[in-house]
């Protein structure tokens, strides 16, 4: 797959569904809560009854602007709604309130990461619209007798965002995601959830050779419901377009549908005739204007955005660009560490143990569990003082976390409870060395004829006599003094 | 076919008009309750007759009437039309009570919720009779397209009483309503109310809220009143009028007292008549009528002077791809799944789409959803509904700059007295009937008809008033001069 | 009108071979009369979609109570329990 790629370049341009965290719907006032009961979050107007009529929410339009203004997006000065027609049962009205010749924003781009290589995506469009219902099939679609429907989700508000062809490979278009993604969760407007499908992702896919400039036959590929999903049906779709570009096939255009347990991607053969959409401006809403003054003054309130950050952290604590990347993924990660690090002023100590021991725990991109996480940034903190202040051994500690994380209680309590405290007692310890001393004779014979790393095992023999709470540096020094007098 | 059937169900309360009504209740000549119940037995014995009404919701209305009764009693009447006999063209969602549009495909839709201008109306104490019938989904100049039967024109039961609110002008022009609530798209307020010599007024778009109105072409759909006189018009547009955050296109403009501004004498006021209104094959006894009318207002003290209004030959044409455009989108949703009939059987989806939407939609329906698509389709949008567009443009420019003249523009409602049922097969020829009212709804003003006079055959011919955007004020005031000055009004069809 | 059937389908309307040449026939006649608008220069014209012109209207993100499920279904021609049951999706 790999060598037969060599003659080709991938051509990918990805368009991402957004639904907005806005309390209620788009168009109307019903709740945007995820998992109700069937056909229990509607109302005359989501459903689209007759005589019924949208109202922009304002919230949903400010979150447009945020994000397209994170994305280094042109506002245009006016926008305007549109009716896009087809068919289709999960769609109440047969249209979709969505935007056509006057999108929201246009002209923007990601920045993007692969291999510790930065490059930038451009961005085509960004506009807002309506999601549909859920459809329900009764077995396979294909074979379905009927197929139920539920408009719960109908009318919550998405935001579209198409990128320009600027896609070279797969591992990109996953790195251009996962940057997506950081992005609107720094902006608090969708919560990424791929497979609650708030997130949703389809690939246009070609290839072309290697120093051409035209496009080749496109290919739309959908149903992936995850970041890794969508690497997998690109990854596959390079390799079924290299294969039969080589054997001088002729690439039809056409949209299929990833199989992830199958892990292939197969044509959707739709007897549906081409789509016509028949788009006209939505004459229930009014044409919307950009205030100069209003997209100024949302500018001015953006967040810190994860590349800002990463530059940051690599300034302002002198982390590593490793460390720095994978610390700011997520806005919760980032918060995290920078609470750790304002009661723990040790930045890269701070950072290692966010990395090995955190991220064993939690995935890096998961905002809900690390604000949720049962080790908050403070209890790190006071993990870290106790291992600073010699209270634990850094080994006791990382044993500490793992009961912190499982219980919840903090470093303290833990061990205080169960006696995890190092002696550092100088009187108690030489009482015990002086009782190593005594029963190991031939070790101090070897230490007094010139052997000093026999006094590593006579240290061995006092930490496990004191269960490993003795602190080393106190053992190693009275041990040495003690050896030397003899 | 003339009169009744020999019924004599006259009376003083059903002759009256809503304020004269309003006044009895206020002296306690009458009450709500004997009011309506004075309509409730006129349509039981004249309805089987004129076929005004789709549903008669006499329940609700005794009780709504009753409840009347206790406010007028203690001296707290919610407003100008409290008990006030009321109909409501079968295109406003009601809930609770069947909404049909005239159409099969809603036969017994029943919605969950009230439209914003039933609140209204109700909150106002108006004692809602019934729904009228319509032309199906508000297409037509007859309701002879209504899916259930026809409506007879009370001067004359072989002709049509106009449409596509012609349930509701019927019920007030037989007195089978005090005052009713109508929509209008392309004349259907105005054109019935000439056709019937009732009071039709479609307010500027954006005056009433639309929320609740099953839409026909969003950008031109208006609500308003058919009344028995000018005065009632200003009391009814008074409640239902006003801003609604329901309805984006719902302006918030402040709403007159109508009424307080009918006295004000119209001397001075400048009158435009457009030489495009008066054309070649319209009824001379129309044209007859209509220029003594504008004669009555300048012996009222008002100026006339002749002016054009270029685009007006065109406005019909443009009209015709825009509102069927906006029907086809509006009329996707009825398709069998949430609401409205289905087809028994049916192999597939997209079968049972295609053949409920064929046996739930009338031809006329049919032809504007096919026409509306078509100008909407790839490779036809710009030819058809984008020029449309920019026609409609034109069309506003023209009454822009005659609004910067005049004061008011008079014309003939429409070219014809009303026709005989089954005359117009001809679905073009029924189109050209509106050729007056069609630029007003693309230009998004107000327009008015008023009775202003009989053809010799006594039917009404409808005089019609067009103002500036948000001055419904002028109209009512100008109408209710002429209405004064002219002997007209005093005129009731013989049904017994 | 060249292609009635197409736009036929395009509405999701089924019409009989007869309806469809009526149709055609009543089209064309109607299309005729609107041809009358090429004579009308549009050159530089701007659209107009709505007659009186607004712009900025919205509400705020504030839920407000859904009616029912019952109610939601209450006018249904086919539902399973709380959803709406449609017919086989995929042509036969
Ligand atoms: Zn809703």
């Amino acid at each position: 797959m790999r060598s037969a790629a060599k003659d080709y370049e991938t051509v990918i341009g990805l368009e991402v569904h957004a639904q907005l965290l806005t309390r209620s719907k788009m168009f109307c006032g019903c709740p945007t809560t995820f998992g109700a009961a069937p056909n229990s979050q509607t109302c005359p107007i989501c459903q689209g009854m007759p005589g019924t009529l949208p109202v922009i929410n304002r919230r949903a339009i400010e979150f447009g602007v945020r994000t397209a203004l994170a994305f280094h997006c042109t506002i245009n000065p006016g926008c305007r709604f549109a009716r896009k027609h087809y068919y289709y049962p999960d769609m109440p009205k047969n249209f979709q309130i969505s935007q056509y010749e006057e999108p929201l924003a246009e002209h923007g781009w990601l920045e993007v990461t692969v291999d510790g290589q930065e490059r930038r995506v451009g961005i085509q469009r960004l506009h807002l619209e309506e999601d549909v219902g859920k459809l329900i099939h009764d077995g396979p679609l294909e074979t379905a007798r009927s197929s139920l429907v539920d408009f719960n989700r109908s009318g919550v508000p998405l935001m579209e965002t198409v990128s320009e062809p600027d896609i070279r490979s797969p591992e990109e278009a996953a790195a251009y995601l996962r940057a997506f993604r950081a992005i609107l969760l720094y902006l608090g407007v969708c919560d990424g959830n791929m497979e609650e499908r708030s997130l949703r992702c389809d690939a246009n896919i070609s290839l072309r050779e290697r120093g051409e400039t035209g496009f080749g036959t496109k290919v739309e590929i959908k149903n992936m419901n995850s970041f890794r999903n969508v690497q997998r049906a690109l990854e596959f779709e390079v390799g079924r377009q290299t294969e039969a570009l080589a054997r001088g096939e002729r690439l039809v255009q056409e949209t299929r549908l990833w199989d992830a347990d199958r892990g292939y991607t197969r044509s959707m053969r739709s007897k549906e005739f081409a789509h016509d959409y028949r788009y006209f401006p939505e004459p229930d809403l009014v044409p919307l204007t950009m205030d100069r003054a209003r997209v100024e003054e949302i500018r001015a309130g953006l967040p810190e955005l994860p590349a800002d950050r990463r530059q940051r952290f690599m300034r302002a604590y002198t982390l590593p660009a490793y460390d720095a990347l994978l610390l700011t993924q997520s806005r919760a990660l980032a918060d995290y560490y920078e609470a750790a690090v304002r009661e723990f002023a040790r930045p890269k100590i701070v950072s290692n143990w966010i990395m090995s021991e955190l991220l064993r725990e939690i995935p890096a991109d998961d905002e809900k569990a690390l604000a949720a996480s049962p080790v908050p940034a403070k209890n790190l903190a006071g993990l870290l003082q106790l291992i600073d202040r010699g209270t634990i051994s850094g080994k006791i500690a990382k044993d500490v976390f793992e009961k912190m994380f499982r219980s919840g209680e903090d470093a303290d309590t833990i061990v205080t409870r169960e006696g995890l405290i190092q002696v550092a007692d100088t009187g108690a310890l030489a009482a015990i060395i002086e009782q190593i001393l005594a029963a190991n004779p031939k070790a101090v014979l070897d230490w007094k004829r010139g052997k000093k790393a026999a006094a590593g095992a006579l240290v061995g023999h006092v930490m496990k006599a004191t269960q490993g709470k003795a602190n080393p540096g106190v053992v190693n020094s009275l041990l040495q003094e003690k050896l030397s007098q003899l | 076919m003339r009169g009744g059937a020999g019924l004599s169900v006259s009376n003083p309360l059903t002759e009256s008009t809503a304020h004269e009504l309003v006044e009895k209740f206020r002296s306690g000549a009458a009450t709500p309750s004997a009011a309506t119940r004075a309509y409730l037995d006129r349509i039981t014995a004249l309805d089987p007759t004129v076929r005004a009404y789709i549903t008669v919701t006499r329940e609700r209305a005794l009780a709504a009437a009753s409840a009347a009764d206790e406010r007028w009693r203690t001296g707290r009447p919610k407003g100008p039309i409290d008990g006030v006999p009321t109909a409501v063209k079968d295109v406003l969602c009601t809930k609770g009570v069947r909404t049909t549009c005239g159409s099969k495909i809603l036969e017994r839709f029943v919605p969950p919720y009230d439209a914003t201008v039933i609140e209204r109306l109700e909150a106002a104490g108006a004692v809602i009779l019934g729904k009228t019938n319509m032309d199906e989904f508000a297409m037509g100049s007859s309701t002879e397209h209504s899916a259930f039967f026809a409506t007879r024109n009370p001067w004359d039961l072989s002709r049509v009483p106009g449409g596509s609110s012609g349930g509701s002008a019927a019920a007030v022009g037989a007195d089978l309503a005090a005052a009713a609530i109508g929509s209008d798209t392309g004349g259907s307020i105005r054109q019935p109310g000439a056709f019937t010599g009732t009071v039709g007024l479609k307010p500027t778009y954006g005056r009433v809220s639309r929320y609740g109105l099953v839409a026909f072409a969003s950008s031109l759909d208006q609500v308003g009143p058919l009344t028995k006189d000018v005065a009632d018009a200003a009391l009814v547009l008074r409640v239902i009028a006003g801003h609604d955050p329901l309805d984006s296109t719902s302006a918030d403009v402040p709403v007159p007292d109508y009424a307080a501004e009918l006295s004000r004498p119209i001397a001075g006021l400048r009158i435009g008549v457009p030489k495009e209104y008066f054309v070649e094959g319209m009824d001379p006894e129309v044209e007859r009528a209509v220029r003594e009318a504008i004669e009555v207002l300048q012996r009222l003290g008002a100026t006339a002077e002749p002016l054009s209004l270029p685009t007006t030959d065109f406005a019909l044409a443009a009209y015709y791809l825009i509102a069927p455009a906006e029907a086809s989108s509006n009329l996707a949703r009825y398709d069998g799944v949430k609401y409205g009939s289905r087809v028994a059987s049916a192999k597939d989806l997209i079968d049972m789409y295609s053949k409920t939407r064929a046996q739930g939609f009338g031809a006329e329906v049919k032809r504007r959803i096919m026409l509306g698509t078509y100008a909407l389709s790839a490779g036809y949008h710009e030819a058809y509904y984008a020029k449309a567009q920019k026609v409609r443009t034109l069309v506003r420019r023209d009454f822009e700059a005659a609004f910067s003249r005049v004061d008011v523009i008079v014309a003939p409602t429409t070219p014809n007295v009303p026709f005989k049922l089954g005359e117009k097969e001809d679905p073009l020829a029924m189109y050209l009937n509106d050729i007056f009212t069609i630029p007003v709804n693309l230009a998004g003003l107000p327009g008015l008809s008023v009775r202003c006079g009989f053809s010799l055959a006594s039917l009404p011919i409808g005089l019609q008033f067009i103002g500036r955007p948000f001055d419904e004020a002028t109209l009512l005031r100008a109408a209710s001069a002429y209405e004064q000055a002219t002997p007209w009004r005093d005129r009731r069809p013989s049904l017994g | 009108m060249q292609d009635v059937e197409h736009v036929a389908r395009l509405a999701r309307l089924e019409l009989s071979p007869e309806e469809g040449e009526r149709m055609r026939e009543q089209l064309d006649r109607i299309l005729g009369y609107i041809d009358k608008l090429r004579q009308l220069d549009t050159a530089g014209v701007e659209p107009t979609s709505h007659a009186v012109p607004m712009v900025n209207v919205f509400r705020d993100d504030e839920p407000r109570p859904c009616l029912s499920p019952e109610e939601m279904l209450a006018n249904a021609p086919d539902r399973s329990g709380e959803f709406f049951r449609v017919p086989r999706i995929i042509e036969d």
